[in-house]
């Protein structure tokens, strides 16, 4: 008997599904970007053939960290900045779960900055949003890393004296095999990108622009976005780690003086993802490990068999 | 003519394979029946510097070192001299024979190594005066150019085991036996001549002059040597445990590496992560997508932890932590043993936060409470912690093979299976009611795993609802806490119920005067309390192994049966006393503590010389490097 059985079943899926009964309804503010996310993920799951128990999603906390609550499928709403190491160790547990972890630029790049680098160098398959507002939502507009420089907030009242931080740069950098930017303004490209980075085999990171109008009203979240897929004077191979790295130095120069480059930047379809390496060097098992405990016929070893070399 | 007991110390620079050798040594006196046990010293460093290991052996159970030593292999340190400039830093290298002569037994043996260590060093040490005035039996050997003859210098060592074999009229058989295990070709040829040139050696050109003898012992089944580290590996393994993520911190390192090298022959799954905090967040997830997990650290990388552990509380993921004490504050001491953390581990996060707590205070308990913890976690949806510290963690004891005889527990607890879901409660989504304070029993409510079909919830580390909704209700607030408080409750009452207690206790029942511990100091206290008995006093014991919820039961029936009890920690502020008095309420003025917090474990000797302090003579002052903290009022 397997209780993971569900897992790749045939049948129409409803968008309907992920969406809980009436409660609860979103607390996000009129207009925020984090809408464009939720709708995104509705959209995207269903169309890769996902049902909603096949799905975990592990969120920080933060104005994002609320997704969950909102969409329907299992999920894990844990602590500020560590919502990759519990997804890591879920897909790890049980690799046929479609492992989704998502937060805030706070949650993500500050105080689980240093999740986020070990995750994309270690490229676990899982798939990772990070709602890019450029500010701290939840608790009330502070300064995030990604704020602009001189970006003035009740904690940097003089402006910020930091230079924002590169998001796509760095996980290129730190090894993450698929990098898109994508924003909650423009939804087809946002369901596109997500569907990628979900049948993407490794480290798909999403740096998701969310504009969040109640406390960065500045940002330059409204402007049109250039698509540098369909525009040609973005012409690039996103295989290319050098071409990719140029590209996204070039988007991140620019990102707050006015043109927002959105799209995908870097894929590795040929690394393999971390699951694949571990499972090739012998240190995980060929079975979901989650399974054997549901197995009536599973043999357990037992200590004793060690025992040989103390005698 | 055979001794009552054997306490062989080698000594040498830290990195000179003296590990390895005493390993061997400790199991060839198994293997020849007696009981024994082992004590590591070493050094912050990784190669050089003064280290010792001690290997008590008897034909009675040994529970501790014991107080002092009655046989050194003084080998010198290698490390100490700097091979370019063929140079010595300092005077390092004598350190093997000088450091240790204080705690040297009267009519005890020393071998040292001629080759390493210089005779002029040995004349400045006074030591035919002092041989003269304790007793002891000094055999000089040049054991590295024994070695270098036959092989390498490194094999020194296995001179020094043949030498002490011919000086305690020992059957080299054993000895040969692991040798033969251990290695092959020219290095097990090597080895052998250089064991048995040293064994003719001292047999034929030295004289005996000495009573020390190897004692002789008899096992009836099958032992095992095993320190606290395999004591826990192994019981997570019997528990069913098959994830384990970390990151290093000495000594919680041991179990760390210990289960990461079994888990790939059986189907488990090692993680070494970025950090503390990712480690116990790993095993969060991991035991949340449906696998038994654990992590651990030492109190530095517990602290943290305190963030996860919190959160398993909150979402109610099963999950073990271990947590290997060593000396503090902060990075502290660490390579010395000390009972320092039991505060850290009993309050950390933030909230009406809590846990479960086992002490184990030896091997069969490290394994059995391991297992425990497992069980405990599992059943009841909470975070177990298992604390011990570097001292038991390193220590070996021989252990009946029989004890491990027993199934494994995969058991996922109150889980339901696809079928049991079906049947469950859900909103009118259908989301299951995860956290359903309605039929909850015993505070537990039922769980599902990601995957599984009508299992899906949130679980969050926010207040929620019972189907995981973020939600501040202030009467789902208090059902929520109530039901998770409940469970405590639960656990003790599930605890007390067992037909075997966790609490040890030893010595005479009818006694007025108690000694109480916890955790490593267990097998010093049992010895003391033994020791104090055979000399016509009265005394009893109690080792505590359940901090929390804690064994209020057994704990308050003990003092009360008492007139006066010592408190005995490796602490300096009274930790485990502070937890009687804030459990129990009261016998404040019935307790005295013995407090040791210089590194070192207590010593059986310390406890009695502590008995008699408190209780015997009042008026005299403890001579050894303790502490007594009176009652109170007093
Ligand atoms: C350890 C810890 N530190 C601080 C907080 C408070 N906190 C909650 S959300 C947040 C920032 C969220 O900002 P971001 O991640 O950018 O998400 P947003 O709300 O903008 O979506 C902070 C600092 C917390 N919950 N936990
Ligand atoms: S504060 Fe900003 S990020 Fe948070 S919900 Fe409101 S608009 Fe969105």
């Amino acid at each position: 008997m397997s209780a993971f059985n569900a897992i790749g079943e045939e049948r129409e899926i409803d968008r309907d599904e992920y969406t809980p009964g009436v409660e609860p309804q979103p607390t996000w503010c009129p207009g925020c970007g984090d809408f464009g996310v939720l709708k995104a993920l509705k959209q995207a799951l269903p169309e890769v053939g996902k049902t909603p128990e096949e799905v975990l999603t592990v969120t920080g906390i933060g104005c994002s960290g609320k997704l969950n609550s909102y969409l329907d499928t299992y999920g894990f709403h844990t602590i500020h900045g560590r919502s990759l190491p519990v997804a890591r160790a879920a897909k790890l547990a049980n690799p046929e779960l479609e492992v989704i972890a998502a937060g805030g630029d706070g949650d993500g790049y500050g105080i689980g900055g240093n999740h986020f680098i070990h995750s994309a160098r270690e490229n676990h398959d899982i798939t990772y949003i990070v709602f890019n507002n450029e500010i701290f939502g939840l608790t009330k507009g502070q300064t995030s890393p990604t704020s602009p420089k001189g970006h003035k907030s009740k904690t940097q009242p003089s402006g910020s004296a930091k230079t924002p931080l590169r998001p796509l740069s760095m996980s290129l950098n730190a090894g993450a095999s698929y990098v898109a930017r994508t924003a909650a303004v423009n939804p087809n490209q946002a369901k596109e990108i997500i569907k990628e980075a979900i049948e993407h085999d490794g480290f798909a990171h999403i740096d998701f622009l969310t504009q969040c109008p109640t406390w960065n009203k500045d940002a330059r979240q409204y402007v049109p976005y250039v698509d540098v897929q369909e525009s040609d004077d973005y012409d690039f191979d996103v295989s290319d780690r050098e071409e990719a790295a140029r590209m996204m130095r070039e988007t991140e120069d620019v990102l707050n003086e006015g043109t927002v480059l959105t799209g995908r930047y870097y894929v590795e379809d040929d690394r393999p993802s971390y699951q694949q390496e571990k499972h090739a060097v012998g240190e995980l098992p060929d079975e979901p490990l989650a399974e054997r405990y549901f197995d009536d016929d599973a043999e357990w070893e037992r200590s004793y068999d060690l025992l040989e070399r103390h005698t | 003519m055979s001794s009552d007991e054997l306490i062989w110390r080698i000594a040498g620079g830290s990195g000179d394979g003296i590990d390895s050798t005493s390993q061997n040594f400790a199991k060839a006196l198994m293997r020849s029946g007696l009981d024994v046990f082992t004590h590591r010293h070493y050094p912050s460093r990784i190669r050089g510097g003064h280290t010792y290991v001690e290997i008590r052996a008897a034909d009675h159970e040994v529970q501790s070192r014991g107080d002092g030593y009655n046989f050194l292999l003084a080998l010198g340190d290698s490390f100490a001299r700097n091979p370019q400039e063929d140079a010595f830093y300092g005077n390092e290298e004598i350190k093997p024979l000088s450091e240790n002569l204080d705690e040297l037994r009267e009519g005890g043996i020393i071998i040292y190594d001629e080759g390493l260590i210089s005779e002029e060093d040995v004349e400045a040490l006074d030591l035919e005066a002092r041989a003269e005035e304790n007793d002891w039996h000094v055999f000089p050997m040049d054991l590295r150019g024994l070695a270098r003859e036959h092989g390498r210098e490194v094999m020194r060592n296995t001179a020094g085991v043949g030498a002490t074999a011919a000086l305690l009229e020992m059957d080299l058989e054993h000895i040969e036996d692991l040798m033969s295990d251990a290695m092959g070709g020219d290095i097990l040829e090597a080895n052998l001549e250089i064991l048995h040139e040293a064994y003719d050696t001292v047999t034929e050109e030295y004289d005996f002059e000495h009573d020390l003898r190897a004692p002789e012992g008899s096992h009836e089944t099958e032992q095992a040597l095993l320190s606290g580290s395999n004591a826990i590996a192994y019981g997570a393994i019997d528990a069913g445990c098959r994830f384990i993520a970390g990151y290093p911190m000495t000594p919680w390192t041991d179990v760390f590496t210990i289960l990461s090298q079994n888990f790939p022959d059986m189907g488990g799954v090692s993680e070494q992560v970025e950090d503390e905090i990712a480690a116990a967040a790993l095993a969060v997830g991991a035991s949340h997508a449906g696998v038994k997990a654990m992590s651990g650290s030492s109190g530095g990388g517990f602290a943290l932890m305190s963030e996860p552990l919190g959160l398993a509380e909150m979402t109610e993921t099963p999950l073990v932590l271990i947590e290997a004490m060593r000396a503090g504050p902060s990075t502290g001491m660490p390579t010395k043993p000390e009972q320092s953390d039991l505060e850290h581990i009993l309050y950390t996060s933030q909230g009406d936060s809590q846990r479960v707590v086992f002490a184990p205070g030896n091997i069969e308990e490290a394994y059995e409470q391991t297992r425990l913890a497992f069980e405990i976690a599992w059943d009841y949806q909470i975070p177990s912690i298992i604390i011990y510290d570097q001292k038991l963690s390193g220590e070996n004891t021989n252990v009946d093979v029989e004890f491990f005889d027993r199934e494994p527990q995969p058991d996922l607890g109150a889980t339901l299976t696809e079928e049991e879901l079906r049947e469950a409660a859900h909103d009118n989504s259908g989301k299951f009611k995860r956290f359903n304070y309605e039929d909850a029993e015993n505070g537990v409510s039922q769980r599902s795993i990601p995957g599984q079909k009508g299992g899906r919830f949130l679980a969050t580390g926010n207040e929620h609802s019972p189907v995981g909704h973020i939600n501040e209700d202030p009467d789902n607030r208090v059902a929520q806490m109530d039901r998770r408080l409940e469970k405590l409750e639960s656990i003790r009452e599930d605890l007390d119920s067992r037909e075997s207690s966790t609490q040890t206790y030893f010595g005479d029942e009818t006694a007025d005067y108690g000694v109480i511990t916890w955790g490593s100091s267990q097998g010093a206290v049992e010895e003391a309390v033994k020791r104090l008995n055979d000399d016509g006093h009265s005394v009893k014991g109690i080792s505590v192994s359940d901090m929390m919820p804690f064994a209020e039961a057994e704990v308050t029936e003990f003092l009360e049966s008492v007139d006066e009890a010592m408190v005995v920690e490796m602490n300096a502020t009274a930790q485990f006393r502070g937890l009687l008095q804030k459990e129990l309420g009261r016998f404040g003025e019935k307790l005295t503590s013995l407090l040791k917090y210089n590194g070192n474990p207590f010593e059986p000797a310390e406890i009695v010389e502590g008995y008699e302090v408190n209780f015997v003579e009042e008026d005299r002052e403890p001579t050894a490097q303790v502490r007594i903290e009176p009652a109170a009022g007093d």
